[in-house]
């Protein structure tokens, strides 16, 4: 999961290099944790929050296919 | 090969020759000149060759291939895809065993997927390209779906002279009901609230 929310951040960003992912188990699925260059918040977050959302569809729909549950958080 | 660095006696030289080792017209590369060369003193002493770097330039068609390979690789998602132009618009086509699951809850996911392809895509090429993405005739289903749904819910209108509230639509799918019903005699359509919850109210006319 860490490499699929990687690729979009670093593809999305004006800075690749400052984009760090972090993924981890809990007792109800997958966390990923993605920090981004503080200028590129934008660019993760979109109006009303549209491209975090769209992210966030893209790794439910990578956790359906192997039945399990993803949350995205996006830390500043 | 996409791309070579060549020396040689000038910059003009050098890019004669990268042009023939790549295949490729002027108009289809960018030229990097990473060193310009010099004749040096009496042109002996200190002299030194142009080097170049040459590269075939990305077409949208490329870009749009390398995105959507990639992402579909990293969710892991067994699905083929085509990409045709017509006219202002880049459509991908998908196809194979995981469509419904590329598609999602009425077409969740594949509205993101074109979404985030569509701001890479523009974000890596230098033009402005518009892409629509669709999976086995599954944009033209959901419309003949949603025209279905604007009429009986006309009907219900008209008979109830109530309100109909719809569920949450991208403005595409909002476009559609507006425009079934657009000249219907009895109802009419106003868009209400906030993306991405914006819905259709259909109202009685008075």
């Amino acid at each position: 999961m860490k490499e699929l929310i990687e690729l979009i951040a670093k593809s999305l960003v004006d800075k690749p290099e400052d984009v760090e992912v972090a993924e981890f188990q809990d007792e109800k699925g997958v966390v990923v944790e993605l920090k981004v260059a503080p200028e590129d918040m934008g660019k993760v977050i979109g109006k009303q929050g549209k491209i975090a959302r769209a992210i966030r569809t893209l790794a439910k729909a990578k956790a359906a296919k192997t039945g399990t549950k993803v949350l995205v958080e996006i830390l500043s | 090969m996409k791309q070579i660095e060549i020396e040689a006696g000038s910059i003009e030289e050098a890019v004669k020759e990268a042009l023939i080792k790549l295949g490729a017209r002027r108009e289809e590369v960018d030229i990097e000149v990473i060193e310009e060369g010099s004749r040096g003193f009496l042109g002996i002493i200190g002299n030194r060759l142009a080097r170049v770097r040459v590269k075939i330039k990305e077409t949208p068609r490329d870009v749009i291939e390398t995105t959507v390979q990639e992402i579909i690789y990293a969710m892991g998602i067994d699905v083929a895809f085509n990409i045709s132009q017509s006219g202002l618009y880049w459509n991908v086509n998908f196809e194979g065993p995981d469509v419904r699951l590329l598609i999602g809850r009425r077409g969740e996911t594949i509205n993101a997927l074109q979404f985030i392809v569509n701001m890479i895509v523009n974000k890596r090429l230098n033009e402005k390209v518009h892409l629509i993405m669709d999976a086995e005739g599954y944009r033209r289903r959901r419309e003949e779906t949603l025209r279905r749904l604007a009429r009986r819910l006309s009907e219900r209108v008209k008979r109830t002279k109530r309100d109909v509230v719809l569920e949450p639509m991208t403005p595409q799918e909002r476009r559609i009901i507006h425009m079934e019903l657009k000249e219907n005699p009895w109802v009419y359509t106003v868009s209400e609230g906030e993306e991405p919850y914006r819905k259709v109210v259909i109202s009685l006319k008075r």
